[in-house]
């Protein structure tokens, strides 16, 4: 009896598996069939590199590409440095006004830069940065997430080290840069992971801000390219779709352990 | 001696305000000053070129409480959150109570749960267009399998919705998950082997044990799937731009488009208001009762 619900829990484990990859899986394979093999679920049908070809001359996919790689460098080199900085200054630092500070960065994390578009749009063409990566990214860089997580990082530093790099004649920047920073290491890689994979994907503030294809990322790109007025079939939907996300899940596939524990250490407390 | 913790203090103090002059520049920049002047702007008339912009108190708000569409998008995203809250939180517990148990292929199954996470919500869009297209799509064609009529899933005001809230799910379950299995590795083995020795059954122990465990998890899962509720709207740009009919327009959408395709940037601005006033009560529910056990030190 024990083991016959064991098997029924294993088999109903694999098919939520199996059903949870399926669109995933059936994109895969339609990309590689013609249109009409693909509705039809043509199991013999032939592959074919068509839709890839017919998907790649639809866009200038390099550029989208090259500027989702862009924004991802700005963003997180930009919350690196604010970040970092910051959550130094609340970790390690005592100043009349910070646990009042700390509260209101806090209260960022509800804040969301998405829901504010009407105004950040406003401030970013004020700055003369409309249609800039810059202007994608900067709203992002200030993270309260970011700034959090390295505050619980730094916080974790044993002060004896700090007294050490002192004693030794390190001045603050020195001591975070050769103490903190390295020590952090583990909290810096899962951030970058989770930074890198959010603005891979994000889209709703791209659209608003970019307007050519020399600032638009992938993600924007490919609801242009799929958008019914362009009449273009499913199979080459989904061959651009898979093109796309392509670098990311093959990332993820290689790493997966690491983005794992990368959301993890990033989502607790 | 006073005299010299004097200056360091103040020094401290230079420091600390240094460090922080970046962040503090941004958010002010991107989060502070565009929160003030949304609720600003929220007040007063949308100009035009006869008519210049003018203070109208709470007319924007009262024109939008009398907006039959505003009605109509609050209730999308009421069903939406409570759609997608517990399901994705249900979907999420049992994925991860699987995939920590000793079953066969369990690599496979962690995978396959957790991938959708990393997906852009586009894409995913154009991975489920896949399966809802009228007549072509998976579902119509499983459908037609047993002889059921084809259903225009994204197209008909009954289904639109649920098709989005489907999409929602899929996406945020394996994510949610992957705090669960966090929380469930942490439970110590002797738990188990005592239940085994009472005699309790799985089911008991489940029950009995392990969920309440989960809580403080469950909670904060809930913060996030709260948040995403009102965050989560990309795939309406690709499924159902909203329709039919608004029948799966969501605030954020409306948002949008009341702000950028309306060009009606005063009622946009009332209700991210309003978003944004939920969301600090929900902030405020967090910081005060569900903080209160698991501190930020």
């Amino acid at each position: 009896m024990k083991a016959l619900s064991r098997h029924i829990e294993a088999f109903g484990a694999l098919l939520l598996a199996v059903i949870w990859i399926s669109p995933l899986l059936f994109a895969f394979w339609a990309a590689f069939h013609s249109t009409s093999d693909a509705v039809n679920f043509n199991i013999t049908a032939p592959w074919t590199l068509d839709n890839f070809r017919i998907a790649w001359a639809g866009a200038p996919w390099l550029q989208y590409f090259l500027n989702t790689f862009l924004l991802v460098t700005v963003i997180l080199v930009g919350q690196f440095i604010v970040t970092t900085l910051a959550g130094f200054a609340f970790a390690q630092v005592r100043f009349p006004g910070r646990d009042i500070v700390f509260i209101l960065v806090l209260m960022q994390l509800f804040i969301l830069p998405e829901v504010l578009i009407v105004e950040n749009y406003a401030m970013v063409s004020r700055l003369g940065l409309f249609d800039s990566i810059l202007g994608v990214g900067m709203p992002y860089m200030a993270s309260a997430f970011g700034i959090f997580l390295m505050r619980q990082a730094f916080k974790g530093v044993p002060i004896e080290l700090h007294e050490a790099a002192r004693v030794e004649g390190c001045g603050w920047f020195g001591i975070l840069w050769r103490v903190y920073v390295p020590l952090a290491r583990p909290t810096y890689l899962a951030y970058a992971l989770v930074s890198v994979s959010t603005h891979w994907n994000n889209f709703l503030w791209p659209l608003i801000v970019t307007n050519s294809p020399d600032t638009r990322p992938l993600t924007v790109g490919l609801s242009i390219f799929g958008a019914p007025e362009n009449g273009v079939d499913i199979s080459v939907i989904s061959a651009a779709t898979m093109m796309s996300v392509a670098p990311l899940l093959v990332a993820f596939l290689v790493f997966q352990r690491q983005f794992v524990q990368a959301f993890l250490r990033a989502g607790i407390k | 001696m006073a005299h010299h913790v004097n200056i360091e203090r103040r020094r401290q103090a230079i420091y600390g305000w240094l460090l922080l002059s970046p962040a503090a520049i941004l958010l002010t920049t991107f989060a502070f000053y565009p929160s003030l002047a949304t609720l600003w702007s929220s007040l007063f008339s949308r100009g035009t070129r006869r008519r210049p912009s003018e203070f109208v108190g709470t007319e924007n708000y009262t024109d939008l409480f009398a907006d039959p569409t505003f009605w109509k998008v609050v209730t999308n995203n009421l069903i939406y959150a409570g759609a997608t809250i517990p399901i994705s939180i249900a979907i999420a517990l049992g994925m991860a109570l699987w995939a920590n148990s000793k079953i066969p292929a369990r690599g496979f199954v962690r995978t396959a749960y957790f991938t959708p996470t990393v997906l852009p919500m586009i894409a995913a869009a154009n991975l489920w267009l896949f399966f809802y297209t009228p007549g072509l799509g998976v579902l119509d064609q499983i459908g037609s399998l047993f002889g059921l009529p084809s259903v225009n899933w994204l197209g008909q005001p009954e289904t639109a919705l649920w098709a989005v809230i489907v999409v929602t799910i899929w996406k945020e379950a394996g994510f949610f998950m992957i705090f669960y299995l966090a929380a469930l590795q942490t439970i110590p083995e002797d738990l188990k082997e005592a239940a085994d020795i009472e005699g309790a059954s799985r089911w008991t122990y489940t029950r009995r044990i392990v969920l309440p465990l989960l809580m403080p998890t469950t909670l904060f899962i809930m913060v996030n799937a709260l948040i995403n509720s009102v965050k989560l709207i990309d795939h309406l740009f690709i499924l159902t731009k909203g329709g039919p009919n608004d029948a799966s327009k969501l605030i954020l959408y409306y948002i949008w488009e009341m702000a950028f395709a309306f060009f009606d940037a005063p009622h946009a601005a009332a209700m991210t208001i309003m978003v944004l006033v939920v969301l600090g009560i929900v902030a405020g529910i967090k910081f005060t009762i569900l903080d209160k056990r698991t501190h930020y030190q």
